[in-house]
């Protein structure tokens, strides 16, 4: 597909790379040459160099042929009108970055009119996961397939656990219908296991659930599934924001520390239910002071990434609490997988995943099944995507058993007029379904790719 | 330093060379000429020798700036080397530095020759000559990159190493359909000519030969008196008009493809290239009427030589050795200019002199207004500082490499006009220059030193300098 990035920021740098390496016809314009001039260097992309909002510029970019027009400068009154002028050049569709909370508001009005396809507030993606994450401490990860019926959680394999040198065959045994879909193992494996495949403490293993199945399991295995009441959040950014937000709506105690007063002031107003302390929130005494140790979870999210490592680290160190990290830069990762920061989470990689999903979506709906939600889990190495069945196939009806699945595919879950199926040998896949595929292997368009060739 | 990665593309490379090389052991079989056991060998031993290198398998394939240029460095000299074996195994050109010579000739579409008469050589032989000039002039890595996926961005490193011209721009943004789309142009335009020169009764042999050689810019030919051998203006104008195309910056070409005619008609660098050869023509025109006796022949000759000379080709119908002062001094001086960037041509190109021209009347203009303020644009577009920069050093490394060379090549102790434009015409991919080494001349009388001399100036003249001394400098090898 022709894809236009406009604004090789920090997230049109992330989607540039990946949409290449997906072999997309990826354009990138920017007003700055030496953002360009790297990302040509980097990426197999072509760049242009100017005002993307110049209709000069887009032609030259050749907007009128692009399948996708992706805008996401700094400026979201620019991302509009570069979206805008994009649709009204002939682009068939754009996603423009909308991320104040005021635009946010006001989106669901003007969005046709504008003709966007989607609009992407990285901030608001962020904070989504981190909510559902804090939902489940136990979790490191968690993503949600079939309208929040199904979900895949990450968890850590403890010394001492039932689970440390059980074969997944035995896990029937515990009266809890999870699937185990995929391990990580050390640093670099990644298996997408077998009935007679033994865990390890040390694995991090990911499982598709519903919620009800999944604090069965937590229960019979006794991982801990305690609630989360008390929330602190060290810096009080747009992520802050809409992370508060929806734990207050869930019914948790949120405390915000910010050291900009008038930024504080802001908060307070937005969000009144919220506790918000204007101070540094790397200064240890005033952590302590406001009661860092009791607190079920602290998420960091400050603008700067050393600070929220190192709070972080004390946290860990600490409290028992639930410790989250926002980390902007994703260059050090192997470093700081190996330290104690509880769930990572990068908000730029969120945001292009997201962009990813909506574009592979965009390509792999075929007749007969259409993409509707794509996970990257296990750092990226592993995916999982759910398609919905909406046309007889061939392989419609037909027990599992008698479907020849590649190797590294793995069903993990069928779900039949809202009623998830962990799937055997004798269920079927029927038209109206959702089919939730976990695989190895990156770039999967469509639902026949998962068989077996004849 | 990759050097597994450098390992592995040059055993592509090599591979790639030794495909080609098919083609006049073809022709050998079908003139049934011995020597054709010759490149039989080659084949088999660059074969095998690129096999083993492409097990290779790179651990990792990062490239950065500096791989990108020694790969090329590296490729340029290998392609050479071996593509040279030929020659001297089947004793055709008994002296292997000559045949080298030869080959580095063909390869960067120079066409300076060490065979005093190149229609003793089997035809086996010509062909491969001539082949190179049409590997060499759109670049073998250019090639490699449209039928290998490298993945990722970072082969725009070889590309950039490559292509001639102060800045590389892709056509589309992916790679590989890039390097594709220029190798689709070329391949079109080249069969055209040899359509048209069947036409006009060329020997299909000679067609082949002679389109080869036009699409490269290079210049070497299949007869010892060039294109003067074919008494037709036809075959002549011909040709002419292709080596004015083949000098064309090739993206004109693709705005032509797309249908974008106000953007291919308004690159002010295909202007000015055209410009200066109208004039370029006319002056000569002028000052040679009274030489051939009527307005058009002179215009005929006038418009060979420019085209030739100015495309850095090499072709002669005439020996312009013979014409007056003015026009041969016009004819060095565009020996420097060259052609377009972006094309299959060489020198300083177009563009260069498009920039550094617009600086300098800027700067004149400056004195006048200290304060003021004005962005150099080209075809409307800014050319930033650091491309200014980069033009003027480039500048400043070829007047560098032209000196040393000419004093270098001195010590032969030819006559100043031989001397000097020798190095030019090795350094600009010309290849014939003026008084011995004219285009009834050649360069078999220069000493050993000379010739390696002058190969490392048609090496440094088709990769644009950089990378070639990059590839020699020290500290390139260094590990940090």
């Amino acid at each position: 597909m022709k894809i236009i990035i406009i604004g090789d920021g920090k997230i049109g740098s992330i989607l540039a790379e990946q949409l290449s390496g997906e072999n997309h016809e990826v354009t990138l314009i920017d007003r700055a040459g030496d953002p360009l001039e790297q990302s040509n260097n980097l990426f197999d992309v072509m760049v242009v160099e100017g005002d993307g909002m110049a209709h000069a510029v887009q032609k030259e970019a050749g907007v009128e042929s692009a399948d996708l027009v992706i805008a996401c400068t700094g400026a979201d009154e620019t991302n509009l009108l570069c979206c805008l002028i994009a649709k009204k050049l002939g682009a068939k569709n754009t996603i423009a970055r909308v991320r104040e909370h005021k635009y946010v508001e006001e989106l669901s009005l003007i969005k046709d009119d504008l003709g966007l396809s989607m609009t992407i507030n990285p901030e608001s993606m962020c904070a989504t996961e981190m909510a559902r994450v804090l939902r489940i401490p136990s979790a490191i990860k968690v993503d949600t397939f079939a309208r929040g019926q199904v979900e895949i959680l990450k968890l850590p394999v403890t010394e001492g656990s039932v689970l440390d040198g059980m074969a997944l065959m035995e896990l029937g045994k515990l009266r809890a219908k999870v699937l185990v879909c995929a391990v990580e193992r050390g640093e670099n494996e990644v298996y997408i296991p077998t009935g007679t495949f033994r865990l390890q403490a040390g694995d991090h293993i990911s499982l598709v659930a519903t919620p009800v199945e999944a604090i069965r399991f937590f229960r019979q295995t006794g991982i801990p599934r305690s609630r989360v009441r008390q929330s602190l959040i060290v810096g009080g950014g747009r992520i802050a924001f809409y992370l508060a937000k929806q734990l207050l709506s869930a019914g948790m105690d949120v405390k915000i520390i910010e050291s900009d007063g008038s930024r504080c002031e802001d908060l307070s107003e937005l969000l009144p239910e919220a506790t918000v302390i204007h101070g540094d929130g790397t200064d240890q005494q005033l952590l302590r002071e406001e009661g860092i140790e009791h607190m079920d979870a602290v998420v960091s999210l400050t603008g700067i990434d050393e600070e929220n490592i190192i709070i972080s680290l004390y946290a860990a160190r600490a409290t028992n609490a639930k410790v989250i990290t926002k980390i902007n830069r994703s260059s050090y990762e192997d470093i700081i997988d190996d330290l104690e920061l509880g769930s990572v989470f990068y908000p730029r990689k969120i945001c292009a995943d997201n962009v990813v999903r909506y574009v592979r979506a965009m390509q792999a709906s075929n007749a007969y099944a259409s993409m509707e939600t794509l996970c990257k889990i296990s750092g990226g190495k592993v995916e999982a995507l759910e398609f919905r069945v909406t046309k007889e196939a061939a392989y419609c009806g037909v027990p599992l058993q008698d479907l020849s699945l590649r190797k590294n595919f793995l069903i993990g879950c069928i779900s039949r007029s809202g009623k998830p199926i962990t799937p055997r040998g004798s269920d079927t896949i029927e038209v109206g379904d959702s089919v939730i595929v976990v695989t190895t292997h990156s770039g999967i368009a469509t639902l026949d790719d998962i068989f077996e060739k004849k | 330093m990759n050097y597994r990665m450098i390992a592995y593309l040059s055993g592509v490379i090599i591979l790639i060379e030794a495909t080609f090389m098919l083609l006049p052991a073809l022709v050998a079989l079908i003139y049934g000429e011995a020597s054709g056991w010759c490149f039989l060998i080659t084949i088999l031993a660059a074969g095998a020798a690129g096999f083993l290198l492409t097990l290779l398998r790179p651990k990792k394939r990062d490239m950065y700036a500096r791989e990108g240029f020694v790969i090329t460095a590296l490729a340029w000299i290998v392609i050479s080397l071996i593509g040279a074996a030929p020659f001297t195994m089947s004793g055709q050109i008994p002296s292997y530095l000559d045949a080298v010579f030869e080959m580095v000739s063909g390869f960067t579409t120079t066409g300076s020759s060490v065979v005093p008469n190149v229609e003793v050589l089997d035809r086996c032989m010509n062909f491969w000559r001539c082949l190179s000039h049409w590997l060499g002039g759109m670049g073998i890595l250019v090639f490699m990159l449209a039928i290998v996926n490298l993945g990722g961005g970072q082969s725009n490193h070889l590309l950039r190493a490559e292509s001639p011209g102060p800045t590389v721009s892709k056509m589309v943004p992916n790679m590989r359909k890039s390097a594709a789309i220029l190798y689709s142009i070329y391949v079109g335009m080249t069969l055209l000519q040899i359509m048209l020169l069947l036409l006009g009764g060329m020997p299909l042999f000679d067609s082949l030969c002679h389109s080869f050689a036009t699409a490269g810019t290079g210049g070497f030919g299949v007869k010892a008196a060039s294109i003067g051998y074919y008494d037709s203006y036809y075959l002549q104008g011909v040709i002419a008009v292709f080596m004015v195309l083949f000098g064309v910056n090739f993206n004109a070409y693709y705005f032509l493809l797309m249908r974008k005619w106000r953007n291919a008609l308004h690159i002010t660098e295909v202007r000015t290239y055209f410009g200066i050869i109208a004039v370029s023509t006319l002056l000569i025109t002028a000052n040679i009427t009274g030489l051939l006796g009527s307005v058009y022949d002179a215009l005929h000759h006038a418009f060979f030589a420019v085209s030739s000379i100015m495309t850095t080709t090499g072709f002669a119908t005439v020996d312009f050795n013979q014409w007056p002062g003015l026009s041969r001094l016009i004819l060095v001086m565009l020996m420097i200019v060259g052609a377009c960037a972006g094309s299959t041509g060489g020198g300083v190109k177009v563009s260069r002199m498009v920039i550094v021209f617009k600086t300098a009347a800027f700067e004149v203009r400056k004195l006048l207004h200290p304060a003021s303020v004005k962005v150099l644009t080209v075809d409307g577009k800014r050319v930033s500082r650091e491309t200014i920069q980069g033009v003027q050093s480039y500048l400043v490394v070829y007047f560098a490499i032209t000196v040393i060379s000419i004093l270098l090549v001195s010590l032969d102790g030819y006559d100043l006009v031989t001397t000097v434009t020798a190095v030019e015409a090795t350094l600009n991919n010309i290849g014939p220059g003026l008084e011995m080494v004219g285009p009834a001349g050649n360069y078999s009388m220069f000493s050993p030193l000379s010739k390696i001399v002058l190969t490392m100036d048609m090496l440094l003249g088709r990769l644009e300098l950089f990378p070639l001394l990059i590839m020699l400098m020290p500290s390139t090898w260094r590990k940090h």
